[in-house]
């Protein structure tokens, strides 16, 4: 069995309230932070856990938190990104839903470490029921002194509320939640400045996942060097998985940085393997903008390595034979699935979520709709194939925020991979409607590198 | 004297330019001029925030500063980067920059119209000149076209939105210009349109005209000067007039075909943007020429359309027919139009409402 440091409590009857919450060690770690350390060790304390962001990005928490701008006399806030929007992902909703004190103690402890008195929560609308548990949570968590004025008789203040966005995947992007956040239409900002130094109404602010703020309780509980010492070296401590797709046991699953994919995958203690005896033809292993890979190249590396199911390992071979962890949405597809239909519906998602600030993406995702379309529906022709890689490769890197490339790197990968199938779309447009691709190659052994 | 302001050294596709630190690129490339300064569809520099948007003036920061030189990785928006001591920037020079820029204009033209033909901003449309400079001649999209209803948003002011690139600038304008923004961004994604909530609501201040005159592309048209005539058969005059309104700075551009005054708008400058703004009274109700002080002919770029009918500098064809006639003189050549009725020189097209119809030269026989 893996080590757990979030989930480990989360089986126990009644861990949503605080009363069994707070019997089974919870507010340990809040006690420890605001008694006995300083703001700044408790900072130190998650650079020492070489803890990375769980939203997607994997950018070192601490670091982020040591770039927070902190002049005199100008609030600081912390926001909680629990906009979780992002298709294959719903970690986040399971924390929320069965462990809100988990998320709320994390809170606690990083405003204190930020300095900041005010905290939102800014979660996503169509988690219509959590902010109800998320309230609850708050209110209790008031009525036995870890909210509000003087904490813990520390001196330190604290109020965290709870924001419903109206549903829009683009609110999940850090300014476009700051900008929906202070009530206006949810258009992402341009950077410089960064939300460190003017976010929340031109103050400085952190905005992190709920995930990775739930996991500063454990780092304060173990202390930041045992933190490390899960997992594999950059990719420390443990990380929350949301598999689904063709896999027997879908669901989330916090697994320790050590595992490979392929144990993830086939052992009972996660997914369990694929049902009906088929076989894996690709899979997405960090939520739908991160590239889609096939069967052989997920399992090991170009180099012939196994591949782990960590940040580095993940991502090893770049955009060419890698793809990256993302927010941990993994969603395996078996033999029987199509990937034109799959990418299709990909970028009908982006599509539809495009803000519509700037030309590149709200022009180039539905142009990629259309032609994806075009193809799945046997109209395609050969140079619409090349068209797509080049509308990609033009809307990549060229927007304000990141679900540009959200956009472009799915259908990239897709061709880059399985250029072929779609081919045969092309050239066999009424069996393509009657029949999908298969396996084919997809899991066949990579020709074993040449040694250099 | 003043303490001296520490420049900053910036290197635009490889000409050295000294500017004040928080400078924008593209003004930095402003300052030296030229083929360096990058297209601008969204950004104006009078109206705050605005920018960042179109991603036509994208650039290639090659060297970042020189405290830190390492390049950016990504092509980055020079209307809203600021520059830092010894930044190095790739416009022209840089492949990567022209192609993306190349992409950045197809992707603004897939859903355009492209109804120059019947469009009165052709001729002064900054999509058309972009276009011209840096698109390609076939297209590769092969889907309908987004359109949209169109609507007359007040009383003076047409909204095409079909022809709409979404550069924000209205929406800076009414806000930065009127005292309450009445129309903004409805939707979202390619479905987002400008538009007001109640129709017809763009008549409460002084100010909104503006829009017309920041708008790049022909979304935004005068309802008075609609369809009355192409802007390069109009000659641009510089006039000014003792406004009423303090915040109007009462210096236009009045574009007229002999007496008649068919348009009245700010005066912009190479950069099609605008040197001051005007009033809504000087722009919509002085149609006349006794309400302005004619101060002379408005320079025009020479490569503009607009200046194909002003011959300046042009040597006059010499008068021929005696030459191939052997000396003598002929015996019957008129000017037509100095006797003929066709055009009706008594109906004044700049007073008429909208577009002449047939209707507007009533002959004997009736309408025509």
């Amino acid at each position: 069995m893996g080590r757990k440091l979030l989930l480990d409590k989360a089986h126990i009857e009644g861990i949503r309230y605080y009363d069994v919450y707070r019997k089974n060690g919870g507010y340990a770690a809040a006690e420890k932070a605001l008694k006995s350390m300083s703001p700044d060790q408790v900072t130190e304390e998650v650079k020492k856990s070489g803890m990375r962001g769980r939203g997607g990005a994997g950018f070192p928490t601490g670091m982020k938190w040591s770039f927070l701008a902190k002049p005199e006399g100008v609030p600081r806030y912390l926001v909680c990104n629990a906009d979780e929007s992002e298709p294959g992902t719903f970690k986040d909703r399971y924390l929320m839903e069965f462990l809100p004190h988990l998320l709320i103690e994390g809170l606690l402890i990083s405003s204190y470490a930020l300095g900041a008195n005010t905290t939102y929560i800014y979660i996503r609308g169509e988690y219509a029921w959590i902010p109800d548990i998320l309230e609850e949570a708050i209110a209790e968590a008031h009525k036995n002194g870890f909210l509000g004025k003087n904490i813990l008789g520390t001196g330190f203040d604290l109020e965290i509320y709870v924001q419903r966005g109206a549903g829009a995947y683009i609110c999940g992007e850090e300014t476009a939640l700051i900008e929906s956040l202070e009530g206006k239409r949810g258009l992402p900002r341009i950077k410089p400045p960064f939300p460190a130094v003017k976010g929340l109404y031109q103050c400085p602010t952190v905005v992190n996942n709920v995930e990775t703020l739930a996991a500063i309780v454990p780092i304060i509980n173990i202390g930041g060097d045992e933190y490390v010492k899960y997992g594999i070296g950059k990719s420390s401590g443990t990380k929350l998985i949301s598999a689904c797709g063709n896999i027997n046991k879908p669901g989330v699953y916090e697994i320790e940085m050590n595992i490979s994919v392929e144990e993830f995958i086939y052992s009972d203690e996660y997914c369990g393997g694929i049902p009906n005896g088929k076989r894996l033809k690709a899979c997405i292993p960090g939520g739908s903008s991160v590239p889609i890979v096939p069967a052989n190249l997920l399992l090991t590396t170009a180099k012939g390595e196994k591949r782990m199911m960590t940040y580095e390992s993940l991502n090893d071979g770049g955009f060419a034979t890698g793809t990256m962890m993302g927010s941990g949405g993994f969603i395996v597809l078996d033999e029987d699935q199509c990937v034109v239909r799959h990418t299709l519906s990909l970028a009908r998602f982006y599509h539809h979520e495009s803000c519509g600030q700037c030309s590149p993406c709200r022009e180039g995702t539905g142009w990629m709709e259309k032609v994806l379309k075009n193809i799945e529906h046997g109209k395609g022709k050969m140079s619409d194939i090349d068209l797509l890689w080049d509308i990609q490769r033009k809307i990549e890197g060229n927007t304000i925020c990141p679900l540009g490339d959200a956009a472009a790197w799915p259908v990239a990968a897709a061709i880059r991979h399985f250029r072929d199938e779609f081919e045969w779309h092309v050239l066999n447009p009424d069996e393509a409607q009657r029949r999908n691709f298969g396996l084919v190659h997809y899991a066949d052994p990579l020709p074993v590198a040449a040694a250099v | 004297m003043a303490e001296e302001k520490k420049l900053f050294k910036v290197k635009i596709d490889n000409i050295t330019v000294e500017v004040e630190p928080g400078t924008t690129i593209l003004n930095a490339a402003r300052n030296i001029g030229g083929e360096v300064v990058p297209p601008a569809m969204c950004y104006y520099s009078k109206l705050q925030g605005s920018g960042g948007k179109c991603r036509t003036c994208l650039v290639k920061v090659t060297k970042g500063s020189e405290a830190d030189p390492r390049p950016m990785p990504k092509l980055v928006a020079s209307c809203r980067t600021t520059v830092m001591d010894g930044m190095e920037v790739a416009n022209i020079t840089s492949p990567e920059v022209l192609e993306a820029r190349k992409g950045v204009v197809e992707f603004l033209l897939i859903n355009h119209p492209l109804d120059c033909p019947v469009c009165d901003q052709a001729g002064e449309c900054d999509l058309q000149d972009l276009s011209y400079e840096h698109g390609v001649s076939g297209t590769r999209y092969e889907f309908k076209r987004r359109t949209f209803e169109k609507e007359d948003i007040g009383e003076h002011i047409k909204l095409h939105m079909t022809r709409c690139i979404l550069c924000y600038r209205c929406v800076f304008t009414a806000d930065q210009l009127t005292e309450k923004r009445q129309h903004g961004i409805l939707k979202r994604g390619d479905a987002s349109e400008i538009s007001t909530y109640m129709r017809a609501s763009l008549d409460q201040t002084n100010f909104i005209g503006n829009v017309i005159d920041v708008c790049p592309v022909g979304a935004l048209t005068d309802r008075t000067a609609r369809f009355k005539n192409r802007v390069w058969f109009l000659k641009p005059v510089d006039a000014h007039r003792d406004c009423e309104d303090p915040k109007c700075c009462g210096k236009t551009v009045l574009w007229m075909r002999g007496d008649e005054i068919f348009r009245v708008t700010a005066r912009k400058d190479k950069y099609g943007e605008v040197e001051g703004f005007i009033c809504d009274t000087c722009r919509f109700e002085k149609k006349e020429v006794k309400d302005w002080v004619v101060e002379g002919p408005r320079k025009i770029a020479r490569h503009s359309v607009i200046s194909q009918g002003h011959y300046v500098g042009v040597h006059k064809p010499q008068e021929t027919v005696a030459k191939v006639m052997d000396g003598r003189q002929p015996k019957l050549l008129m000017d037509i139009h100095s006797v003929s009725e066709v055009n009706m020189p008594q109906v004044d097209l700049s007073q008429l409402e909208g577009p002449a119809h047939s209707t507007d030269f009533p002959t004997n026989k009736g309408v025509q």
